[in-house]
Formats: structure tokens, sequence, C-alpha cells
């Protein structure tokens, strides 16, 4: 197990009415995200518990390219992962910051 | 005087010191050993009917049961070592030589016996080549064989499994060796004659029916939504693009998802007809619902698949069947239709390098290939023009009269346990550094890759005109691999903006659209129902 | 039609209930995790695997929960078994019927002995709620199925809605071949298993209201007046079944014995033609 934070800049704030979302299932080889509003001066905040070790890099990067793509601010986003590749986690943080906001990116 | 028959004198010698072990071709089961033994020379090639499915199993455990004083120092010319009889003839001192194409399961133990010099490696071949080299410097002196059913005469009838055993049969009946057949059963007349009872010498009833493996098994149930994604993007971005009708699918999950998107979103962009009618393939029971949704026209098939067998009697019109009504396969065949009849080979693989060859080698393991090299390889010889085929051609500026074969690897930037897809050296160097091989076992060659598809996009190599943008657009589809991560992000956007990368947007797929919902069938179930209740699937894959 | 199989344990409470009715308790955002699989090095999931709450169905509250059988195989430990009966005892206080949609291998293994008291006292509030006459339905349409001590609790509840694709059981099948022997139960013929342990021999033995895989048809089934609770008759009508079937090889030996014609077609048939097949026919 290996916890892992990152900061983002964020964009536009989301609005800190909208309820937590809990998106995706912690089943192998997958991931569940949870995204509540959080006051953050318009930052984002990414908590990963993973079960998979060493692959800090490659999340940041995954992070980054994800909230390059949506511009949005104030949110909290954490993650419990049980081995996803790259491409189901890109998709779905997708899923998650789109049932949030209640639209796409 | 030259003497011109040998070869003959020599069968002779043999059929004399197995007189009275058979009563007309018939042989006991108890006798088998005693056969092989006076029939098999020291030093004899011998090829022991090895298919991807059925086993010529009882006769190979008596040929690992024979006294190495008897029978030793043989060359095993085999297309697949599946069980783990193939190899306990050369632990035993039975045989000391092997050339074959495909050990998947048997690759880790086939490693340790190379490594402690039990046995010596020939070549890791093609299918087509070993089957070239029966009929040139390898033909086998003794062939053990498998069928269904045999008659008295030795007819015998395969079933759908005809897999290699006409050719090995053809090379060794025609070159004065001697053909021994195991069979299920012994019947009255056999339903076809799948090979003429004169170029077999000897038939045992097998005390139990041989072994079977359903290889080309896939439970929708467990194909992933990036899979689906990736199926997506091959209809839309290569099959539709190019117009692509007459192809191969490697075995796997990806292609599983491509098979079971034809009825659903294929259809809904309007491809029936127009994409994936006719096909060298097994009878994937996946395809079953695009069957059924008449996309398919035909399909040849290498071997069978368990619990196909009424499906394909009840479709005759798709697949190649016997008057009996039964399939009739040919790997040979189906191989050769394979490589120059078809414009497309689409397949998985394991590990990518920055030239594009692709490997299913891993360390340890000594796996061989099978039949993708030979259908992932442009067919140079080729002759016969199609608009996919010239297309391909005119995209890599061949000049217009020469066109190329599409050959398309497919595979997520990370496998489970997120070991990378793509890398900068292949482990199969590696591999062959250790067993001390020829070459190292590259499954399809990097100038034969056309297209890499991954969830992050298409990658067109035919569009590239120079090595280094060659690397960047395999770099700009690898992701957050290390060989994705350090590509030169201008470059990989300019081949983007030619077409050359493209991402799912830039074929108009949306990520989130592909779920599992798409699928024309979810589970095993909904195969069986698609059939009609004519497929039906070994236990091991039932929920019901 | 959305399938039932499919579907995660969330994803069925929204197909089930009125939409927006969903009110959780004890939330994701609140983070009650398990205390033990962190020790252990192992993933928790932000709700312990299972969703409990409020909701209406057809405008009538009704209490809920749904196990996730991704995550551990719906697996009870500590937390979720807590969830559970928390739900179970709030529905006593309230006299509200509660829907269970359950898909578990049984007690988790990590926590095994918090998992073990955990389904003790989900059995203990169920019999409750049957002696007051408050309903608990199971429903269960899920890959894993229901095993173990769920399956127990299970069988305690008023009704059971199944599809053909979940099954019910006590021991798994790998359990029971791996104590008895292959001979008495082997766990890789999976046509065995599911003849044996699936939706359609529980519904020719009268146990479950068999619906096709499909959430819609799982809510039609929800029936909510409460079943009268005899233990003596339960006992005797077992004890009845195991004088006349005990001696079956094999769930096909019972069909063919009950008169159900071609038994060996049943597996295959749809929903409908099932329950056609078999009409006047159960156990």
């Amino acid at each position: 197990m290996e916890r892992l934070e990152y900061e983002f800049d964020g964009g536009a704030p989301v609005a800190p009415r909208n309820r937590p979302t809990l998106t995706g299932v912690l089943g192998s080889g997958n991931l569940e995200v949870l995204v509540e509003p959080a006051d953050l001066g318009g930052r984002v905040r990414v908590e990963v518990q993973t079960a998979a070790v060493g692959f800090g890099a490659i999340w940041q990067a995954v992070l980054a390219d994800v909230f390059a793509r949506w511009q949005v601010g104030d949110i909290r986003v954490s993650i419990n992962d049980a081995g996803a590749t790259p491409a189901v986690v890109a998709l779905r943080l997708d899923q998650a910051l789109s049932d949030h906001t209640g639209g796409g990116a | 005087m030259k003497e011109w028959n040998r070869l003959g004198q020599n069968r002779a010698a043999r059929m004399d010191r197995a007189a009275g072990l058979a009563r007309g071709k018939l042989v006991a089961p108890g006798d088998i050993g005693a056969l092989l033994t006076r029939v098999i020379e020291p030093g004899d090639r011998v090829c022991i009917e090895g298919n991807n499915q059925k086993q010529a199993d009882f006769l190979a455990k008596a040929l690992a049961a024979l006294d190495p004083a008897d029978v030793h120092g043989l060359h095993i010319v085999q297309s697949v070592l599946a069980l783990p009889s193939h190899l306990d003839v050369f632990e035993k001192g039975v045989a000391s030589k092997l050339d074959f194409s495909f050990s998947g399961p048997q690759a880790a133990r086939l490693a340790r016996l190379l490594s402690s010099g039990q046995l010596k490696i020939g070549a890791i071949h093609t299918y087509l080549e070993l089957f070239g080299r029966y009929f040139t410097d390898l033909t086998p002196r003794v062939s053990l064989v498998c069928a269904a059913a045999a008659d008295r005469n030795g007819n015998l009838y395969t079933g759908g499994n005809t897999e290699d055993t006409p050719v090995i049969v053809e090379a060794t009946a025609f070159r004065r060796g001697i053909v021994i057949a195991q069979v299920n059963e012994i019947v009255d007349a056999v339903p076809r004659v799948d090979i003429p009872g004169d170029w077999v010498d000897f038939v045992v009833q097998s005390p139990k029916p041989h072994y079977i493996e359903p290889l080309f098994t896939r439970d929708p149930a467990q194909i992933s939504e990036i899979q689906v994604l990736m199926a997506m993007m091959a209809i839309k971005g290569i099959y539709a693009e190019y117009g692509v009708r007459r192809l191969n699918h490697g075995i796997g999950f990806d292609t599983a998802a491509i098979e079971l998107l034809l009825p659903t979103y294929a259809e809904s962009l309007g491809l029936r007809g127009k994409i994936a009618t006719h096909w060298a393939l097994n009878p994937h029971p996946a395809l079953i619902p695009a069957i059924e949704a008449g996309f398919v026209e035909s399909v040849h098939s290498f071997g069978s698949e368990l619990g196909m067998e009424d499906y394909i009697r009840a479709r005759p019109d798709v697949f190649f069947t016997g008057p009996d009504g039964s399939m009739r396969s040919n790997r040979a065949l189906s191989q050769t239709a394979g490589l120059y009849a078809c414009d497309m080979f689409i397949g998985s693989t394991l590990q990518i390098d920055l030239q594009g060859n692709s490997s299913t080698a891993t360390l340890g393991r000594i796996a061989g290939f099978g039949g993708a090299p030979n259908m992932g390889s442009d067919a140079r010889g080729r002759r016969h023009g199609t608009e996919p085929w010239l297309r391909a051609g005119r995209e890599a500026g061949q000049d217009g009269f020469r066109g190329r074969k599409l050959v398309v690897q497919m595979v997520e930037t990370f496998r489970e346990h997120m070991a990378p897809a793509f890398v900068d050296r292949l482990d199969a160097w590696e591999l062959a550094d250790q067993a001390g091989l020829d070459l190292p076992p590259v499954m399809i060659y990097g100038d034969d890759v056309t297209h890499i598809l991954t969830e992050e996009g298409i990658a067109n190599l035919l569009l590239c005109r120079t090595p280094e943008e060659r690397e960047q657009a395999i770099r700009g589809v690898a992701g957050y691999t290390p060989v994705g991560l350090a590509r030169d992000k201008r470059a990989v956007e300019n081949l983007r903006d030619r077409g050359v990368i493209r991402r799912p947007a830039d074929i108009g797929i949306d990520p989130k659209l592909a779920t599992r919902d798409l699928l024309a069938a979810k589970s095993m179930k909904d195969l069986v129902r698609a059939s009609g209740g004519l497929y039906d699937p070994p236990a091991k894959f039932r929920s019901w | 039609m959305t399938s039932w199989l499919e579907a995660t344990a969330r994803e069925r409470i929204a197909g089930l209930l009125d939409p927006g009715s969903f009110t959780e308790f004890v939330p994701p955002e609140a983070r009650i995790t398990s205390p033990h699989l962190a020790q252990l090095n192992q993933p928790a999931a932000f709700d312990d695997g299972v969703a409990v709450g409020r909701g209406t169905l057809e405008g009538a509250p009704m209490l809920i929960a749904a196990q996730e059988g991704a995550f551990m195989g719906g697996a009870v430990g500590e937390v979720h078994g807590a969830k559970i009966t928390g739900l179970l005892e709030r529905a006593l206080d309230e006299r509200a019927p509660v829907l269970l949609l359950l898909e578990s291998g049984g007690v988790r293994l990590h926590e095994a002995n918090a998992g073990l008291i955990a389904v003790s006292e989900i059995m203990r509030a169920i019999l409750a709620l049957r002696g007051a006459g408050v309903p608990v339905i199971v429903l269960n349409g899920g890959r894993v199925g229901v095993f173990g001590g769920m399956g127990i609790a299970t069988c305690l509840c008023d009704r059971l809605i199944m599809s053909e694709d979940a099954r019910l059981g006590l021991s798994g099948p790998e359990v029971i071949e791996t104590t008895m022997g292959v001979e008495e139960f082997d766990a890789a013929d999976r046509a065995l298993v599911w003849r044996v342990t699936g939706g359609k021999n529980r519904a020719i033995f009268g146990e479950a209201v068999l619906v096709p895989d499909d959430i819609a048809a799982f809510r039609a089934a929800i029936r909510l007046d409460p079943v009268p609770l005899d233990v003596e008759a339960e006992h005797a009508l077992l004890g009845a079944r195991l004088d006349r079937f005990g001696a079956a090889e094999d769930a096909l030996d019972i069909w063919a014995d009950l008169g159900i014609e071609t038994p060996a077609r049943l597996p295959l048939l749809d929903t409908d033609d099932f329950l056609s097949a078999i009409e006047g026919k159960l156990a």
C-alpha cells in the first residue's frame, strides 16, 4: 500500500453545494473515486491510496492531464485503487468529475 | 548400380518387423509400445500430431514410455507442444532434437530442458515454415496422428478438428514413411473420408477420446470497458476507414470485443456488408452474434472449437463443411488464406519496441509463435489488388502498383500489474541470448506492422517517412509508459495534425460512451442464446 | 432493460428505488472504513463494501442495503456487518420494510472473528423483524451469489427474489470440493454448480421467486406483505425434502423425479419458458 498526495492549480471552482459523489468500485484492477467540494482557494487536492507501490510519477502525469482537461477547482478527490491501469484511472476520473459536476469536460 | 528405392526398402523392413502385431491395420492398444519399438529406428525424424486443439495424446504417452535402449536420438518435428508427454520424450532420452512452432503451455519446461542440455532446438518456425520443411528437409519418417474415427481400411474421419493431419500424413505417406493413427472409435463406415486409408499404415483405438483444448473461447463477461473503447477505435478508425472485408483476428479479449461490437456499434455506423465479411478464423464463439446479424459471409478455419459443432453444422453457408455436415478445417490452407488472401491481420501482443517489433516472449519461457507471424506479415509476392491493400500501399508511398497488408497490433499501454506494453528493448533479445537462439523470437516484425492501436490512439506507421517519425508515432500512443512519457511533445502534436496519430476524439469517439452495454453478448449464455441454443460451451465456461 | 448482474450495488439501488429518493446512512464521505484491512496492507473501500440507507418504492418508505460483490466478493467484515445490523435494527424501530440487495461469499477472512459476530447479529436482527411482522426481502442477482453466513441469513428472510444467474448456498462449491472430495461435488463443473445452487433450482424448491436479469423485473417482483414465521413447519418441510430427495446425485435427478419433461433443457430456457415448464411441478 502506498499513500500519495497531489495538488493542482484549479480552474473554475465547482459549486460548493454539490453533494459528494462516489464513482467506481474498488475491485481488482479498478478504483473508486470520491469527489467532495472543499475550500482550497481554487486548487484541487488529490489523495490516492493504492495497492500498487512505486508508481507515483505515473499518477502525477495521469492526474495532471486529467485536471488540465477539466478546468475545475475547490474540490477534494480521494481515490482508493486496487491496481488500475492508467487507462482505467483516466476513464474513471472523467466519469467521476462528470458525475460530480453534472456535465462533460 | 545406383539404388533408387532405399526409402521403400527401409519401409518394407520396418513393416516386416511389425508383422503379426496388427490385424489388417488395427493394432490393440496394449501392443502400441511394441509397434512403436519395431517401426521407429534410432535417429528417426518423428512427428507427433500436436495441434492447437486436438492432441494425439495416447500415442505421445506411448512414445515417451519407450525404452531409450531401443529407441533414442529421435528428432521431433511437431507444430505444437501442448502436453507434458511431448517433453517427456526428451527428459527420458528417447528424443534429442526438436523443430517446432508453438509450445505455450510447456514453454517454461522447454526452456529448462534446453538449458540443461537435454534437447537441442533446430529452429522455432511459423506453421507454414514448418509445414514447408516437412516437404523439403524435415520430412517425418514416422508420424503419429490423431482422428475422431477410422474404418477397418484405415480411412480416417477427423471431425471438425482436421487441423494439421492432412499436411503431416501427406508428407509422410508419400515419402515412404509410416503413419500411425489413434482414433476415438473404429466404425464400419466413417461419415466422410478426411484421409484416405491407403495413406495410413496402422490404426489404434485409444482408451480415452483424444484431448481437445477449447483455446479460442473468451467469456464476454471478462471484456473491459477499455477493450470496448479500443474495439470502437478499431472499427471506426481502421475497418471502416479502409473498408476491410477479408481478415484474420488474433486470439484474445481485444479482438473478441471487436467481434461483439460488429452487430451493435458497426451496425450503427452502417457497416454491415462493408467490413469483416470473409474470415480466416477459428470458429470463435464471440463471432456468433455477428454471424446471426448477417455480417459474415464466410469463415474458413485452422481448427474447430469445442462446443461449436452443432452451430457450425447449422450454418453451412458460412462455414466450410463436408457432405456429412461437420466442419472441415485445415491449418495449412487457412494459414495460406491468412497470409495471401486477407487484407488485414489484427491481434494483441505483450511488448512493442520503438521500431514496432512486437513479441509475446517472456524470460524463462520459450513459447514459439503459432500462426500470428504468417498472417501478421506483408505477403510481398501478392499480386491481386483490393482497395484496402492498394490504399495501404499508397499511404506507404509505394508508387501505386504495389499494396500493403494491414497489420495491426492492438494493446493497452499497460498490462495487468502495471507491466508496460511499450519497452525500449524486447525481452525476446535477452531470451535469445539465454537460450542460444539464432534469432530473437519476434512475433511480428516492426517493418510489417502498419498500425498500433492503444486506448490513447491509433498510430498509422504507413504515413511515417523517417525512422524518427516512426519512433515518435509509437511513443505518441504509448501513454504513460516510460516510452510514452519520453515522447517529443511537439513532434507528436505535429504527427497528430497530419493524421499519423489519431486520438479517440479525432475519430469521433467519446471514451465515456465505451461501455459494456455495446457488447452484443455480455455473457456465455448470451452467446448460447444468440446461437438459438446450438452452441454448447464446455462446462468450465458455464454459469447456468 | 438494465442488467442486475452487470450493475454495481449503487446502480442497483438507483434503479430499484424511486428516482432521487435514496438517502444514504454512513455515506462514503464519512470514511468509516475497515480498521483491519489497513493493518493487512489491503485497500479499504470508503463504504466497506455496502451501501445502506432509506428511500421510497412506488412512494412507500423503505430501508435498503446493497452489498458490492466486486469489493472482496461482498464479504462481511466488522464495519460492513455493523452497517447492515444497524439498518435492520432501525427497521424494527421504524416498522419499515427492508430490501437486502445481497451479493456475498460470506464472512471476510481478513477479519473473520468480527465478521462471524456481525453475521450472527444480522441473523438475530432479521429474526426480530420476522417476529414483529416487518418484512425483509432479499434480492439476489449478482455474479458472486450469496453464500456462507449471508446464505443462512437469506433463508431467514420473508422472501427471496433471484435471477437464474445468481446462486444461493451455505458452503461454496470450492469449499465442498476441498472438504468432501471431488466425488462429492466437482466445483469445476460449473453446469453442475448452477444446477444445484442456481436461481432455477431454488425456484423449483419454492425458495425463490425467479425473475429475468433486469432491475425492473426485480422491482416488479417485490411483495411487502409479511410471511408468518413458523419454524416447526419449516423444519418439517426440510425433513420431508431430505427424505424424498436425499439420495439424489444431481438436481437433474430431482427435476426428473418431479415429472418435469426433459429436465436437461431447463438450464437454457429463459425465465418465462422455464416458469411454464415447471408449472405445477414444484418440489
